[in-house]
């Protein structure tokens, strides 16, 4: 029995029925972003900087006016029409700049102006017809070079208050934090590790592409059809990009063919609002794969220093680690989460972690699963590693003796509430994987992960139907089978089968705001105010039944559906079910519902550790992952077979990450690689089968005791490959991708 | 420019359009017969979202020219399930939780479809190889390898 009052028996939530989306998914009729049209609609295309960095001198579209097809044309500097809000001021100016550049072009792929025209084709001929003037400018794009006295500067004036003094403008938000005296922890240490680690841009790689279908009226009333994480964040930012009130727009959100990050901004919803707004006809966008490489968020870009000091019995005595990171042209690369997630897994006296957030002419990165912390996973634990070797010490005994628990001051500062990562090593070490003999030139790593998770504003309505069936809306777009999850607290709580429970994505004109679909929060808070929600429900029931029997509302009680009396003092009656309740609601009150508004705060972090076996081949360099075990704490799985998704999930996009996944960008700053011919995910064929285990250690913050789980684990398969193929290739591998030609240089070079 | 006027099978329907002479199969199938189950993820024939068969062969329709589509059998998602009826890989892709977004499920049940008529019982390896180039950034392949072998043995039972 848990010592709390937490809810620890359960009848329908951990149990795996099927989704109920499937059928509209397997029979290619679920609607997606761009499977949305409307009469009269007009398609939209968007031209594009080939220069990493340019000022645009001059935008000639008359060629492309006079054609007949074209009924409008947007760009920044088009203000006789005003397509665009002018006067904004911080993130809201950011984005505008983003979708649409002002008189700097920032880098390859940045939009410059967009066209309406009547076919798909006619708007991607008409482009061809648009004459821009540009004036080359200096570029950079590597992170290092950016922070270099001399290089071009992105935007002079774009760093925050927290950069100290004497940096590069390119530096733009500077974070610093820890604990103890890191210098006399380095002398207290029998051997002190200090290294070097690079990781290149990756992409969120989700197949589909941005799309959406505007329409926006001269009255300021608009409709938006759109795949988002988020459509709240959408409604707002379109709004005020296009100077229009906020509930004059109604955004729903389509089916989401995958975000992991990338879809929780705005691209190119505000581009096709305001050709709507011109050519007072509905517009449609659709993406090419070429512009999400190059215009849509890939994932910061790394240069770290991690220094790790430990004693022979594996005690670690302080850590410091210098975070560099490269989100593009904007503010808002994660140096301070990577920083603040860098050493997070170890009780630590001595810790000091700095990150940078720096500019360079790359697209703006958005978040990719757990922003910042698989980076720093590599480098600590690519470090811990090399301790462990050089000390004979076993990785998961140092990783125990020196992890985090409750109570732990933890190394961004606050102290720990319950958390499970001795659970995960414990389970990790018992694993029959962690036993098993390797092959020769096979290499085993492991590595923990830990990611903070997010609650963020939620609101959640339920309402019942006469027939005693239920109706469940919910705010934050389904990204992995969370209808299922809403629906199975729902039916735990309400005490009616799961098949009874209908949840729907409501649009933002139905529903209070919601936060996007990110920071693994889904399950918790929109979970969170589900319960709330029909407990809410579930008490006007209670008090229909009490009207009925004529006792008071708290001599009822709810129990397996059913309203009972709470005690024999209650009186006795006849369990009142739910249905029946219902049944008469239009004559004993009107309509049940129930509701729930509020910011949960307890979202309760979440560690991992993950075992890899891999194998390297001397003569191409090329790395097959031949075995991988993913051990994570979800608190509690509502969804069991949803939650190993997410992990395997998470560990593939991890594994394209260590061995093959990187943004190139030649000397003139342009992407090399934007499709996925070249941009290479992992195919069915490079990978294994990804072995689960869930590990259930309950938040308190929640009534069932969930854990996000969707982020952390990608967090430690850069490092715990990387330190599989140092063992397989018996050399320190330090820079990401371990693409084929890079393991063959270090085999060469020994590191 | 002119148009160009095809007469087509999709699905067993006989369905007629007009296109341009650049426009994919995709373009086709979605813009103008409104079968969107078949998705572009790439354009460029990299990611499987837009499979279909085309006489009976497995295609990217983002490969093929709309007008190529004349006088042809062209097989989408939308006709795998047989009225209310599901295809064995339709309800073990639901059953194993083989689709987290499910942009990818259409391409790849057109493909695992396709295989399975090749190669009633594949290894695993051959699913593998098979399903290559249907990119699935969500699931990891794990579940989706495992329902393909699992549709594939009832297929065999029940023969
Ligand atoms: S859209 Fe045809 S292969 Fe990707
Ligand atoms: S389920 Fe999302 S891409 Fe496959």
């Amino acid at each position: 029995m848990a010592l709390d009052d937490r809810k620890s028996q359960f009848l329908y939530v951990g149990t795996t029925p099927d989704r109920p989306d499937g059928l509209d998914k397997v029979t290619g009729r679920a609607k997606f972003g761009a499977d949305a049209y409307a009469p009269g609609m007009l398609h939209g295309a968007i031209l594009r900087s080939p220069h990493a960095h340019a000022r645009i001198k001059r935008i000639d579209t008359s060629r492309a006016e006079a054609l007949k097809d074209v009924k409008a044309i947007v760009t920044r500097a088009d203000f006789a029409d005003v397509p665009f809000a002018p006067g904004l001021e911080g993130e809201f100016w950011n984005v505008l700049e983003n979708v649409m550049a002002g008189d700097t072009a920032l880098y390859d792929g940045h939009a410059i102006a967009a066209v309406a025209a009547t076919s798909a084709l006619a708007a991607r001929d008409a482009l061809k017809l648009i004459d821009v003037r540009y004036e080359e400018l200096p570029h950079v794009t590597d992170v290092d070079e950016a922070m270099k006295e001399g290089a071009p500067v992105i935007r002079e004036g774009a760093a925050d208050y927290s950069v100290p003094e004497g940096m590069h403008p390119n530096v733009v938000r500077y974070h610093e934090s820890g604990h103890g005296d890191v210098e006399a922890g380095f002398a207290e240490a029998d051997l002190v590790i200090e290294d070097h680690f690079v990781t290149e841009a990756t992409h969120q790689g989700y197949i589909e592409p941005h799309a959406c279908l505007a329409t926006l009226g001269g009255d300021g009333k608009g409709e938006l059809w759109c795949c988002t994480q988020g459509h709240w964040i959408v409604q707002k930012t379109c709004a005020a990009l296009l100077g229009i009130e906020t509930s004059q727009l109604r955004v729903t959100a389509s089916e989401i063919g995958g975000g992991f990050g990338g879809k929780t901004t705005v691209f190119i919803e505000p581009v096709a609002l305001a050709l709507s707004r011109k050519a007072n006809r509905p517009v449609k966008i659709v993406m090419s794969r070429n512009e999400v490489f190059r215009a849509t968020g890939p994932t910061a870009s790394a240069s770290m220093d991690v220094k790790i000091g430990m004693k022979k019995d594996g005690t670690i005595t302080a850590a410091e680690g210098v975070f560099r990171l490269q989100g593009g042209a904007f503010p808002g690369a994660p140096g301070d989460m990577t920083a603040m997630c860098a050493f997070a897994p170890y009780n630590l006296t001595n810790v000091r972690q700095v990150g940078y957030d720096v500019m360079t002419n790359r697209p703006k990165q958005a978040a990719y699963r757990a922003p910042g912390s698989p980076m720093a996973a590599f480098a600590t634990e690519s470090v811990i590693d090399e301790l462990c070797k050089q000390l004979g010490l076993d990785p998961i005994e140092v990783r125990l003796k020196n992890a985090s628990h409750e109570g732990t001051k933890a190394s961004y500062g606050p102290r720990f509430e319950r958390i499970g990562l001795v659970e995960t090593l414990e389970a990790a070490k018992a694993h029959p994987h962690y036993s098993a003999p390797l092959k020769p030139g096979q290499g085993r790593g492991i590595s923990c992960g830990f990611w903070f998770n997010h609650g963020g504003e939620t609101s959640v309505s339920l309402s019942l139907s006469e027939d005693g069936t239920v109706q469940l809306a919910v705010g934050t777009p389904d990204i992995g089978g969370s209808r299922a999850s809403m629906a199975l607290m729902a039916a735990e709580v309400l005490g009616v089968p799961y098949e009874n429970i209908r949840v729907t994505i409501a649009d933002t004109a139905t529903l209070g705001y919601n936060d996007v679909s990110h920071g693994s929060r889904v399950t918790y808070a929109s979970g969170l105010a589900t319960i709330k929600a029909a407990e809410d429900a579930v008490q006007r029931l209670c008090a229909r039944a009490a009207a009925k029997w004529g006792i008071p509302e708290d001599a009822v009680k709810w129990e397996n559906g059913c309203a009972v009396p709470s005690g024999p003092n209650a009186g006795e009656f006849d369990p009142l079910p739910l249905a029946e309740i219902t049944a008469t609601m239009g004559q004993t009150g009107g309509p049940i519902s129930g509701h729930y508004e509020a910011t949960p705060e307890g979202a309760g972090v979440s560690f991992a550790t993950h075992i890899v076996d891999a194998e390297v081949d001397r003569e191409t360099g090329k790395t097959k992952v031949v075995r991988y075990t993913v051990v994570q704490d979800a608190g509690k799985a509502i969804h069991p077979t949803y939650v190993e998704g997410q992990f395997q999930g998470g560990a593939a996009q991890g594994i394209g990450w260590a061995l093959n996944e990187e943004y190139i960008y030649n000397d003139s700053g342009r992407l090399e690689n934007p499709l996925f011919l070249d941009y290479r995910i992992p195919v069915a064929s490079d990978l294994p089968m990804i072995d689960t285990v869930i590990v259930e250690v309950p938040n308190p913050g929640h009534p069932y005791g969930v854990r996000g789980v969707g982020e952390t684990s990608i967090c430690p398969p850069l490092a715990a490959i990387a330190n599989a193929v140092s063992a397989a290739a018996e050399v320190r591998m330090r820079r990401l991708p371990m693409s084929p030609p890079r393991v063959l240089s270090a085999l060469k070079s020994d590191g | 420019m002119s148009k160009i006027h095809v007469t087509t099978t999709v699905n067993g329907d006989e369905m007629e359009f007009l296109c341009d002479p650049r426009e994919t199969l995709l373009d086709v199938l979605r813009d103008r017969l409104n079968l969107t189950g078949a998705k572009e993820g790439c354009g460029t024939g990299d990611c499987g979202a837009c499979s279909v068969t085309m006489n009976g062969r497995l295609v990217c329709s983002c490969l093929v020219l709309g007008a190529e589509a004349e006088g042809a059998e062209i097989a989408t998602v939308e006709g795998i399930a047989q009225g209310d009826r599901l295809h064995p890989l339709q309800r073990k892709f639901i059953e194993h939780a083989a689709l987290q977004c499910g942009i990818c499920t259409p391409g790849i049940l057109v493909a695992a479809k396709a295989l399975l008529e090749k190669h009633p019982d594949p290894t695993e390896e051959q699913v593998r190889f098979w399903l290559a180039g249907n990119l699935c950034r969500c699931t990891g392949y794990d579940k989706i390898i495992r329902a393909v072998m699992d549709a594939a043995a009832e297929m065999r039972e029940a023969a």
